[in-house]
């Protein structure tokens, strides 16, 4: 199990590594950052000028270099635009994406596992057809689209919600809808796949020639078969909705580090954007080793493998 | 960012269709606004810092104008120049103002105003260490010294006439004191100025609330407002701007996409303006010899080209009603443009490709370019239908402003659909010069123009600088070297309750606007 552990943090270091790297020369080769900074109109003179008070003038290796050291310390520098360390910044941030990303999780497991429960025990018949049709129609809609709806909605016509903002929990029920939804297909098709299989095995069979309810039958012995691979989706779409909230933060004003990594990268403020990148980019890695960690745990045959 | 803002775009015309609908469902209900005496704005772009040295966004100008004042005032009615800080000035030589400045002015923290903020805010912005963000505003400032508690001299580093409009746009007179004691840092945070608005909470990124300040003295040039408390939000969406506009959580947005801001007309409880705007669109040429398009070189294609754009038929189409043809490259109350030696390009594509068959390309010479461009790709997109109505293939290269302009400079764009703003700056320096003064941006290089600008940017002469602006601009068109098109023009949706006026520099003036 250690050497599992240690295998996967070796991975997590070195897919940090190529992100860094990838997204150090994806930003430079989108245009040069100097000009961006200096603004419209500026000239020769004042992009030099910006050049040197930023270090842009030194060599790409020199640049990356530096960047890493410091990182690896760190520290990830000052924000070009907004002039203030950079993790002071995300720090800022980060709470309001965490708290849309667990409950937009949370909002996609209450519908997406009840949905492919009742899918799988009404299999072919209207139900399922029901199940199958939110959950498509889920994956199917962009979610801005969804959201836009969800304000005129409920914002503007019925005026029960707030537009936009993240200053009460209120702010947070609608993009929790626009995102929560477009996660819940997956966690529906992999519960209903797992517990036609589950209701079709033998302790499925014993359990219900035993005597007991149906519902005691599909939800304690089927589901609690069905929902082990439903823990390592949860944590890769965790990882999916920690840097895939850029739309919905922008359209609900939610100063997240989505909305951030937008600014950042429309400002050419790199150590932003690097630093963003890193950190989703090691949260991804960690959320996914964490739940192979667990289905090791809950079932030995992976840790064999 | 390729991919989110064809999201982006994609969510724009959605959006349109969920509000068409959404028209139908809006019920009247209260003027929020009005009721608490708020005036809620929303604005897409969040300033990096409000100190007004240490941003290059528009709204830092708007919350500039609201919190702080400048040594001049340009009525942006009339143009007129008038005293705001100083009571008045003078010039002592080509490169030294003196103003004699008012007393009896008090910063938003109870500080005196006096000539020591103005020595003090001066020779701070024009030390380049101190690195004010748009140079341009500052570089021409040399220093400045006290002559006594209200009088003071400003040396310019040149002549520059066009110094009176910066006075009164950019440059604002900070607190000395608390300035330097808080810096530029402590400046974003609790902000102190003069203005008719005080700052009374900054949220970065998220609001900025103002209340009135009642003891504004109307000679400052702006005046009391009538409206008691303000707030500005950041809202990077347009579509959720739209939405809190409709559910009445804002009573005021602008630059809402003209197709949208029709379909809100139809809302019983918003108002609808469309207002002109200083910027500019024009088509340029790259004429240097190494120009990717060596025909771009013959005048006669450049004229051609510039006979093939159909201006009021876009204007008309795509622009707005309030958008106007130009016919030099400035914007028609700039200081100096004046257009009455410029020849006039008609509409005559029949003209055009008589030009171009004249010119020899036609058949095997058919031309084809790349057609840059950052902006309003539909605007793009009939520009490239009008050269290919006239036998000239145009490809569409759409990118981002900072992409567009490495191209530019580095000669690898022959033709491009480019706008300017001139910063607000109501005077020509501000405009012509920066493509035709042999600086980064000029890609024609053409040393009589030139030195007519030169000419006009260095006189402190009226009279001098309008004959020669006058003739640069005529030489500019007589020789095609751009195709200037017209002003472009933004729209404000509001509360139905919001009495308030548009100005082309696109600063709002809050402290003008009143309840019905």
């Amino acid at each position: 199990m250690l050497g599992y552990c240690l295998k996967r943090l070796g991975t997590a270091f070195l897919v940090a590594l190529f992100v860094s790297i990838l997204s150090f020369v994806l930003l430079r080769m989108s245009g040069d950052i100097a000009i961006a900074i200096a603004g419209e109109g500026a000239q020769e003179a004042d992009i030099e000028l910006v050049r040197k008070a930023y270090g842009l003038d030194r060599p790409l290796i020199v640049q990356y270099l530096d960047w890493l050291w410091q990182a690896a310390r760190g520290n990830f520098g000052e924000s070009l635009y907004f002039k203030s360390p950079v993790m002071g910044i995300i720090a800022d941030k980060i709470g309001t994406t965490i708290v849309l990303s667990l409950t937009s999780l949370a909002f996609a497991l209450a519908i997406g596992i009840p949905l492919g429960v009742l899918a799988a025990v009404y299999q072919g018949g209207l139900m399922d057809r029901i199940a199958l049709a939110i959950a498509v129609t889920g994956q199917a809609l962009p979610n801005f689209f969804f959201a836009l709806v969800l304000i005129m909605l409920f914002s503007v016509k019925l005026r029960w919600l707030p537009v936009s903002g993240s200053s009460t929990w209120a702010h947070f029920v609608l993009p929790t809808i626009a995102l929560g939804y477009y996660i819940t297909p997956p966690f529906m098709r992999i519960v209903r796949a797992g517990m036609v299989d589950a209701l079709e095995m033998d302790f499925v069979r014993t359990a219900r020639a035993k005597g007991l309810s149906k519902a005691r039958v599909v939800l304690k012995h089927a589901l609690s078969n069905a929902l082990v691979p439903v823990v390592a989706l949860a944590g890769v779409q965790l990882g999916l909705l920690l840097g895939g909230s850029i739309v919905i933060e922008t359209i609900f004003a939610l100063d997240g580090l989505g909305y951030l990594a937008y600014e950042s990268i429309t400002h050419k403020d790199f150590p932003v954007t690097q630093a963003i990148l890193l950190m989703l980019s090691v949260a991804y890695v960690l959320l996914t080793l964490t739940s192979d960690l667990i289905n090791a745990w809950i079932d030995p045959r992976i840790r064999v493998h | 960012m390729r991919i989110f803002k064809s999201i982006t775009a994609k969510s724009g015309l959605v959006a349109c269709s969920v509000l068409a609908g959404a028209l139908m469902l809006a019920s009247p209900g209260a003027q929020a606004g009005k009721k608490d005496d708020t005036l809620r704005f929303a604005y897409d772009q969040v300033p990096e810092s409000v100190d007004p040295y240490f941003n290059n966004v528009r709204i830092g100008v708007i919350i500039s104008q609201l919190t702080w004042d400048t040594l001049i005032f340009r009525d942006p009615k009339t143009n007129e120049y008038t005293g705001s800080l100083a009571k008045s000035w003078k010039w002592i030589d080509d490169k030294t103002i003196e103003f004699e400045l008012r007393e009896g002015i008090k910063f938003h923290n109870g500080e005196a105003f006096d000539a020591d903020d103005v020595v003090y805010t001066m020779n701070f912005v024009a030390k380049p260490e101190n690195k004010v963000v748009n140079q341009a505003n500052v570089n021409w400032i040399a220093g400045a010294e006290k002559i006594d508690k209200y009088k003071v001299r400003l040396k310019l580093k040149r002549t520059f006439p066009a110094a009176i409009e910066y006075l009164a746009g950019p440059v604002v007179i900070h607190p000395n004191e608390y300035y330097e004691k808080v810096g530029p840092k402590g400046m974003n945070e609790h902000p102190v100025g003069t203005g008719p608005y005080k700052i009374v909470e900054h949220v970065p990124g998220k609001v900025v609330k103002f209340v009135a300040n009642p003891d504004y003295p109307a000679a400052l040039g702006k005046s009391a407002p009538h409206i008691k408390n303000l707030e500005i939000r950041f809202l990077p969406d347009r579509q959720t701007q739209v939405a809190e506009v409709m559910a009445e959580n804002l009573d005021l947005i602008m630059g809402v996409p003209v197709d949208q801001a029709l379909g809100l007309k139809a809302v019983p409880t918003l108002s609808v303006q469309e207002g002109e705007t200083m910027r500019i669109v024009f088509i340029s040429f790259n004429t240097l010899d190494d120009t990717p398009l060596p025909a771009l070189k013959d005048v006669n294609v450049r004229r051609a080209i510039a006979h093939a754009i159909p201006k009021a038929q876009m204007v008309k189409e795509l622009v707005g009603e309030k958008a106007r043809v130009i016919n030099v490259m400035c914007f028609p109350t700039q200081f100096g443009c004046d257009d009455s030696k410029a020849p006039k390009y008609t509409y005559d594509p029949a003209k055009a490709r008589a030009m171009l068959k004249e010119a020899g390309y036609v058949g095997d010479k058919k031309i084809t370019v790349d057609l840059f461009a950052y902006r309003n790709r539909d605007q793009s997109e009939a520009m490239i239908g009008a050269l290919r109505n006239i036998g000239i293939t145009a490809n569409l290269k759409f990118m981002q402003y900072a992409a567009m302009r490495d191209q530019l400079r580095q000669h690898k764009a022959a033709m491009a659909h480019q706008t300017w703003g001139s910063f607000s700056v109501n005077d020509v320096s501000a405009s012509t010069p920066v493509y035709f003064k042999f600086l980064a941006d000029d890609i024609n290089h053409d040393p009589e123009v030139r030195d007519l600008l030169e000419k006009g940017d260095s006189s402190v002469d009226p009279a001098v600088r309008k004959e020669a602006y006058a003739k640069a601009l005529g030489l500019i068109q007589d020789r095609a070297l751009a195709v200037p098109l017209y002003s472009l023009t933004t729209h404000y949706v509001a509360n139905g309750a919001l009495k308030f006026e548009t100005y082309p520099d696109e600063i709002p003036r809050f402290w003008e606007m009143a309840w019905k």
